[in-house]
């Protein structure tokens, strides 16, 4: 499994308020969800996550269990999440909805190249290489099936 | 010697389990994508039905055509299916279940944040999304980390106007919004027996805030007699001698009333560093401070006086709305010129009855001051029941005055 594609920086406790404000959570539209992501930090952001790599601080993702978080960004076109710690609701979260989350701490710049295994545990930004823990083999065919659902269906 | 959630959960720190789950619940937020997870995953039958809640408490009642219709499509669900469920007025998912229905030693997981509030009673009480949910409806059970542990060591007794509250946010100060990320609180020590349990679940509710996967308390004689008193007779759970990754002393005769500066739970200062700061709202209620002993103490500071500000007090439940009622606190709070909601979370999360205008500031006894939270533009301090009080008596924020 690789993920790849070009960098966003983030800041630390980013938290699920922020990724999705709870004045949009009364639907069922995916799409209003990615269309509000970061809203409250800046609200063109949004348009810029298709494709992106968020590599962002510590304990991305607290406060609120909402899954619409995780929905949001995978709605919005992220394809995966670094960070040197999620909180944890967040992490099942993305890893139920089927968007790769990696634990390492990493230099960001803006725009760098983002290659990242979570079966390997590796991941390069431009020339910087970092070794982190893999996925647990669980976690890794939750994911390749495309999330939790998926893997349910399958296994019946 | 095993902390308690190795005990629960049956296996040392540090290991994957898969577990029964004896209590799973959603809330009206949550349940209508939980409900989406799984008829995505085309299961047919609930594992346990008797053991899955749908209880409505965020938006309460509806506020708009669109809530209105998800909540109905849930609602029908739930009756279709044979689960518990209780409808808007009854009151907080967590404070419901805390009525007699969670039970010390056993695996309860709930679509909140907060579900760790019923640490309080002994029980690993966690915190899941809607798709995780789904499949326990589905196998009656998850995997779980078994996490490492952390005790929160409480000496001596509290004094002057400090309250549990105030113990809550200055333990989340000290450990910081990921101090205790993946990792258990364990609340220890000779000053855990004094503590009530509505005192508890307010200690309990601010786990998460750390990071925290769960909170818990051991059941001793107090959990019991309260236990007793909603017809559910359980023994206390015996604390032992175990290791903990770390140790967080706290002597609660040193807590005094603190605010939590947004946007961020950890930030904290005593509240006479504060004080005089214009409010333009005062919100008391919600998981972490909407209990009976929170009413009454608010009730007790307002009592024939009246608040400056415009004052919104919802009571967790409609149990604990009865008993505020029977005991003329309802009276008491209607004088002062406060504006009673109907249980359930109310303001708290910005989604109606309360929301703030940009430029406003709020004080609340609820449990998070994101950026935003309970409006755009609109600013949240975090505080007790008591400066709670002396603050809508003031028009601004103020400092308690201990209890006589």
């Amino acid at each position: 499994m690789r993920i790849e594609g070009p960098a966003l920086c983030m800041g630390p406790d980013i938290d699920t308020d922020v990724i999705i404000a709870g004045r949009y959570l009364r639907t069922k539209d995916r799409s209003e969800w990615a269309r509000h992501a970061f809203e409250d930090l800046d609200p063109a952001l949004a348009s810029r996550l298709q494709g992106k790599v968020i590599i962002a601080g510590k304990n991305f993702g607290c406060g609120s269990s909402r899954e619409q978080a995780a929905i949001a960004l995978k709605e919005a076109g992220v394809v995966g999440v670094v960070a040197p710690s999620f909180a944890r609701i967040f992490y099942r979260n993305a890893i139920n909805i089927g968007l790769p989350v990696i634990e390492c701490d990493c230099t960001c710049r803006d725009n760098e190249t983002v290659r990242a295994d979570p079966a390997e545990g590796t991941v390069i930004i431009g020339e910087r290489f970092y070794r982190t823990r893999p996925l647990s083999p669980r976690m890794l065919d939750i994911l390749s099936a495309g999330g939790l659902v998926e893997y349910w269906r399958g296994r019946r | 010697m095993s902390t308690l959630s190795e005990r629960i959960l049956g296996a040392p720190a540090g290991n994957f389990v898969d577990c029964r789950v004896d209590r799973a619940y959603v809330h009206d937020g949550t349940g209508v994508l939980t409900l989406e997870a799984w008829r995505a995953m085309r299961a047919e039958v609930l594992a346990r039905p008797d053991r899955v809640y749908v209880l409505f408490d965020h938006i309460v009642p509806a506020n708009n055509s669109v809530t209105a219709a998800l909540q109905r499509d849930l609602r029908l669900f739930a009756r279709e299916k044979g689960l518990n469920f209780t409808d808007i007025g009854e009151g907080i998912c967590h404070q419901l279940m805390s009525e007699g229905i969670a039970l010390p030693g056993e695996i309860v997981v709930g679509a909140d944040s907060h579900t760790c509030t019923l640490g309080a009673f002994g029980a690993f009480a966690t915190g899941v999304g809607a798709t995780d949910m789904a499949a326990i409806w589905a196998e009656g059970g998850t995997w779980f980390r078994v996490p490492e542990s952390i005790a929160v060591r409480l000496d001596g007794a509290l004094t002057g106007a400090a309250e549990a509250k105030d113990l809550a946010l200055t333990y989340v100060g000290r450990l910081s919004m990921d101090g205790a990320t993946y990792r258990a609180l364990e609340f220890v020590g000779d000053g855990v027996m004094a503590l009530s349990m509505d005192s508890r679940m307010t200690l309990s509710n601010l786990a998460v805030e750390t990071g925290a996967k769960a909170g818990l308390f051991y059941a001793d004689e107090t959990t019991c007699r309260y236990l007793e008193t909603y017809g559910s007779p359980v023994r206390p759970q015996s604390p032992g001698e175990c290791r903990y990754e770390r140790e967080l002393h706290i002597d609660l005769g040193e807590v005094v009333p603190v605010v939590a500066i947004p946007p961020r739970v950890d930030t904290i200062k005593p509240v006479t560093e504060m004080e005089g700061m214009p409010l333009d709202q005062v919100f008391v209620g919600t998981c972490t401070n909407g209990r009976f002993e929170d009413l009454e103490r608010f009730a007790g500071i307002v009592r024939r006086k009246k608040v400056k500000i415009r004052t919104l007090v919802a009571p967790a439940s409609r149990n604990i709305l009865s008993k505020v009622t029977e005991s003329g606190i309802l009276r008491d709070l209607l004088a002062a010129g406060c504006t009673v909601l109907p249980p359930g979370c109310g303001p708290c999360l910005g989604a109606h009855q309360g929301v703030l205008g940009e430029g406003e500031v709020c004080l609340s006894t609820a449990n998070r001051n994101f950026r935003n939270r309970m409006g755009v533009g609109g600013e949240i301090y975090l505080a007790s029941v008591a400066t709670a009080a002396a603050s809508a008596l003031a028009g601004s924020i103020a400092a308690p005055e201990a209890a006589p």
